[in-house]
């Protein structure tokens, strides 16, 4: 209910009668906001860097492509 | 986004180098995370992704552009990670069918009866924020493929729900109940590293 609540993918009925829910329940609003929370921390996960290495490695795979197609 | 992909796809069908490591180094990071939820080890995600590019060039002229280029491409990831790799779990996953909340934090009436927690304005603290990444890595780990599949590209791809479905061929109502229990499992796993 909570993940289609922050789709959008509840009706609009649905949706008045959670907000209204949420707006008199503290302990629902804190799974709320645990959970949007959960999904900012889920997007703050660190990146991966692409090295020199990898760059040659890939300049290696493109450049027999090429050769092969030629 | 999508245009520069295009471009960069052009120049690199017409013999641009730069243009094709720039595609690389662009999709690099989320490819070698999605890479990495179906198969055990990093270096074999690598492989994985070495391996995708390669079938990404010699498929080129079958990329009528039907679909963007990430969602045509991402396909052709997850094809070959689920054919590449078993993932080895280190841990035990917990089951598909676990509800989202422990049923046991209810009372009769349906209240909560052992409510979350708090520790959403704690969670901006730098030093927090750091071991709650840590938790959040370890509980994707544990997830059930399926929807470490699914997190991963939503939450921290950033993918739509509508490329998420085309990538892994999917329905919507699919998805969501896999994003929905994926994300529960990592709200659980926050708040027991936080109110142990």
């Amino acid at each position: 209910m909570v993940t289609d609540y922050l789709e959008g993918a509840l009706s609009r009925g649905q949706r008045k009668r959670l907000d209204a829910h949420l707006a008199g329940c503290e302990h629902c609003s804190e799974y709320l906001a645990q959970m949007r929370a959960t999904i900012a921390l889920t997007g703050r996960l660190r990146s991966e860097d692409f090295t020199p290495e990898m760059r040659e490695e890939f300049g290696d795979i493109y450049r027999r492509w090429r050769a092969e197609e030629d | 986004m999508n245009e520069e992909d295009e471009e960069l796809v052009a120049r690199m069908r017409a013999g641009d180098e730069e243009a094709f490591v720039s595609l690389v180094a662009r999709h690099h990071a989320s490819m070698l995370r999605l890479a990495n939820s179906f198969v055990s080890s990093r270096a074999v995600a690598e492989e994985v992704v070495q391996d995708t590019w390669m079938g990404v060039l010699r498929g080129l002229d079958g990329f009528a552009g039907r679909s963007s280029f990430k969602t045509w491409l991402l396909r052709i990831l997850v094809n070959r990670a689920r054919t590449t790799g078993m993932r080895e779990r280190r841990s035990v996953a917990i089951g598909d069918a676990a509800p989202a909340v422990d049923a046991s934090r209810f009372d009769a009436s349906g209240a909560w009866s052992s409510p979350p927690q708090h520790w959403v304005e704690d969670s901006d603290d730098r030093l927090l924020a750091q071991s709650l990444a840590q938790r959040i890595e370890q509980g994707l780990a544990q997830l059930p493929e399926r929807q470490r599949e699914v997190v991963t590209m939503r939450d921290v791809d950033g993918l739509s729900s509508r490329e998420v479905c085309e990538v892994l061929d999917i329905s919507e109502a699919n998805q969501r109940v896999l994003l929905h229990r994926g994300r529960s499992h990592l709200r659980q796993a926050l708040e027991d590293a936080v109110s142990p």
